[in-house]
């Protein structure tokens, strides 16, 4: 292999970088969506509500996010595909990306609200009792004063989560979604380099995470609350 | 066949067969990350500047890069170096590439074992860091050597401390385990998918290993919950 | 004593790592130059000396040149502002955090010259109080005090644990031994830690601020025990802010300030009215604050 071939490889698992970045920000815009309600809903719903929610999280926290992704892809979106076939005459094809982005999600949604829930009940309950005391609704305390500084508590475990999404994100080759991994794998196996090529991508990965962990951090900072918290 | 004859004779068959396959994994990768864990977290908090930076890389690496790609490394990249040592020092020392080759079972108990101890040192090094040199110091002042206080008084402190990351961490081994069925395992996934794929029973087959990973993770998570309790020091909110 | 001790000349600020630093006064340390003991001179050597100790982190001189002795039965007091160099210089004569310069003696015997393992054995003989307790979290009342007579030591589980139960006793704690050091109170937990020095028979108890870290309540418990240790012999150095307690007590302030024993003498010497000391006027302030 001469030079412009390795160049012409790289370039191809760099393109992957696109799907890699839409897979994360998805899969934690899903997260967050789910997280962040069923975090409010276990500490401020009802009972019931509140097992159900915990009823999620356990599944989600418990499964292999391989079997997750297989589950998704192989299990639930065939069966639609199958029902809508045989119930509706459409030919649906769901992509193995959106699969993937639904499964990160899913998996993400029961992690965020761990991390939402240890936030919200690390801030001191006075909180919550003076904003009720000033005349908010129980509803308008959540909103307005306990979630938006919960929020900025999450960060620093937000970035945590990040680098998680991203190494799982690799796993979603095995669907045939054209991220960074499939085409490491797929220009490895083709040119039989096989050191080069993961190297490559592990250097790739490497920097994502630093980049993502930075913007976070930035995020952070941006976000501080003069006085709270440590000085950066 | 009817469904509760193929989850019988075929299904949970082979899912057993893979659960047994998948321990065989997980428990040498877990002893084996606990051991470099301890290993490195000590040396990155105790040792040398140059011994710590070293160990700061290897945990960097390990940790900023996805774990399929360093099984991938273990069992398609190693061999390759034996391929080309052998071309450099020709064919005659054939030793050189089966020495490389990694077998599946080898490359993911390798994978696993140095992704989870880089893992495993971060909760080792925090709880070191932890514990307060106050404690150290007045070891010494009664007349314990240096590592006498380190062994009697500092470990057995920080051990407790570590204990809820590391297990964990060890939780988190159990899942990640699925994925040696990418370099050919019949774990419980390769199991898995194997049969949903030879049948085209998917959903079926995902639940159940679903169902099977979870009832690992719940015990797993159990077992650490009560070793928690019962090494917990009453009175000490550090644990909880 | 000190009087007789050479002085060094150069300011004590080697580079680290200067095989030439000074700082020390009896026994400037150089492998090979005979060592001048305190057991060379006449009189009988002190049970505790220290000459010419010296600390220095980076280029802030911590300790100056710092000399005391200590007699059996003595209790001597360090006051001074915070920052002073107080703790560091109980550290310094434990060899907790060896001195760059100067040396200490216990019994005549120089801890300098002791090698790693006698270093050990070095400050076993001398008890440290901490202002923290620092007792050990993962251990009951009762093992923090036996756990040092069995490892260090090598006494057998029983003979320790009966040991530790008398030693707790003497403080008062004998019903808090099932307990660990997050179940007690600041002031049962700095009892633990004297009993946990006394079990060790040490020969001289250095005390850094044993009060400090406790509220007001719980400081007479403490001082209690310590005043008992005094009426009982026990050689002491004491770092602390109850000046009350102290001019009870002691025969000798030792006035601290940036590095330096700067005043030393009687209380009725120093505190007398229209003394003009920094002992006096420090020592009001102090009680302005605690007031009276």
């Amino acid at each position: 292999m001469d030079l412009v071939e390795y160049l012409k490889a790289a370039l191809y698992i760099l393109q992957g970088t696109g799907y890699t970045a839409a897979l994360i920000l998805g899969a934690m815009s899903l997260g967050f969506a789910i997280g962040l309600p069923i975090a409010s809903l276990e500490i401020y719903g009802p009972r019931w509500i509140a097992r159900i929610l915990s009823l999620y999280v356990w599944f989600f926290r418990g499964i292999p996010i391989l079997v997750l992704l297989f589950l998704v892809y192989f299990g639930i979106y065939s069966a639609i595909e199958r029902i809508a076939m045989a119930h509706f005459g459409l030919r649906l094809e769901l992509s193995p990306f959106s699969a993937s982005l639904v499964a990160l999600g899913l998996a993400s949604g029961a992690y965020q609200s761990q991390i939402f829930r240890g936030a919200i009940l690390s801030l001191p309950r006075g909180q919550f009792l003076a904003a009720t005391a000033l005349g908010f609704t129980a509803r308008q305390a959540v909103f307005r004063v306990v979630i938006p500084q919960a929020l900025r508590i999450s960060i620093p475990a937000w970035s945590n989560e990040y680098s998680i999404l991203l190494k799982d994100s690799a796993v979603a080759y095995m669907l045939g979604t054209l991220e960074i991994m499939a085409r490491t794998k797929f220009m490895a196996a083709y040119t039989y380099k096989h050191i080069p090529f993961y190297v490559f991508a592990g250097l790739l990965y490497f920097t994502l995470t630093w980049l993502g962990v930075k913007g976070l951090k930035a995020l952070e900072r941006r976000t501080r609350i003069p006085g709270l918290g440590h000085e950066f | 066949m009817g469904t509760l004859e193929f989850y019988r004779t075929v299904l949970f068959p082979a899912l057993n067969k893979g659960l047994w396959v998948s321990i065989q994994i997980i428990v040498p990768s877990a002893v084996l990350g606990v051991a470099i864990g301890i290993l490195a977290g000590v040396g990155r908090s105790l040792g040398t500047s140059r011994l710590s930076r070293a160990l700061d890389a290897y945990v960097a690496v390990f940790r900023g890069t996805p774990l399929v790609v360093q099984l991938m490394m273990w069992y398609y990249g190693l061999p390759t170096v034996g391929v080309f040592l052998e071309s450099q020092f020709g064919p005659g020392v054939s030793p050189l590439s089966s020495l490389f080759r990694l077998s599946p079972y080898a490359s993911s108990v390798t994978a696993f074992a140095l992704c989870s101890g880089a893992y495993q040192s971060e909760y080792i090094r925090g709880a070191l860091l932890s514990i307060k040199k106050g404690q150290y110091m007045a070891a010494l002042s009664l007349g314990f050597t240096r590592a006498q206080a380190f062994w009697r008084i500092t470990a057995p402190a920080a051990a407790r401390r570590a204990l809820p990351g590391c297990g964990n961490e060890i939780i988190y081994l159990i899942k990640y385990s699925s994925l040696a069925m990418i370099v050919t395992m019949s774990e419980l996934t390769g199991q898995a998918k194997g049969i949903a794929t030879m049948y085209f029973r998917y959903l079926e087959c995902y639940l159940a290993t679903a169902g099977y990973y979870l009832a690992l993770v719940t015990l797993a998570t159990w077992l650490l919950s009560w070793m928690e309790r019962r090494l917990a020091i009453p009175g000490d909110p550090g644990l909880s | 004593m000190t009087a007789q001790l050479q002085k060094a000349t150069a300011p004590p600020a080697g580079r680290p790592g200067d095989p030439e630093r000074p700082g020390a006064t009896c026994t400037p340390y150089a492998p090979g130059a005979p060592p001048v003991t305190a057991a060379a001179s006449p009189a009988p050597p002190h049970l505790l000396e220290a000459c010419g100790i010296t600390k220095t982190m980076g280029d802030k001189i911590l300790l100056h040149e710092v000399s005391l002795t200590l007699d059996r039965g003595d209790l001597k007091v360090l006051i001074g502002p915070s920052g002073g160099g107080k703790s560091t210089l109980l550290q310094c004569i434990h060899f907790l955090n060896p001195p760059d310069g100067g040396d200490v003696f216990l019994d005549g015997e120089s801890a300098r010259d002791m090698s790693r393992m006698n270093i050990c054995l070095f400050r076993r003989e001398i008890g440290m109080i901490f202002q923290d307790f620092n007792l050990f979290d993962h251990l009951t009342a009762r093992d923090n005090v036996a756990v040092a007579l069995r490892r260090v030591k090598g006494w057998a589980k029983r003979e320790a644990y009966d040991r530790a139960m008398a030693e707790l006793d003497r403080v008062g704690l004998a019903s808090r031994a099932d307990l660990y050091p997050a179940q007690l109170s600041g002031g049962q937990k700095q009892r633990v830690s004297i009993a946990r020095a006394l079990a060790m028979d040490p020969k001289v108890m250095l005390l850094d601020e044993p009060t400090s870290a406790l509220d007001p309540e719980l400081i007479g418990e403490v001082l209690k025990v310590i005043q008992d240790l005094h009426e009982g012999g026990m050689t002491m150095l004491m770092v602390t802010h109850q000046v009350g307690f102290a001019r009870h007590m002691t025969k000798e302030f030792l006035f601290m300030e940036s590095g330096r024993i700067t005043e030393s003498g009687s209380p009725e010497e120093l505190l007398r009215d229209g003394s003009g000391s920094r002992t006096s006027d420090f020592c009001s302030k102090l009680s302005e604050i605690q007031g009276g």
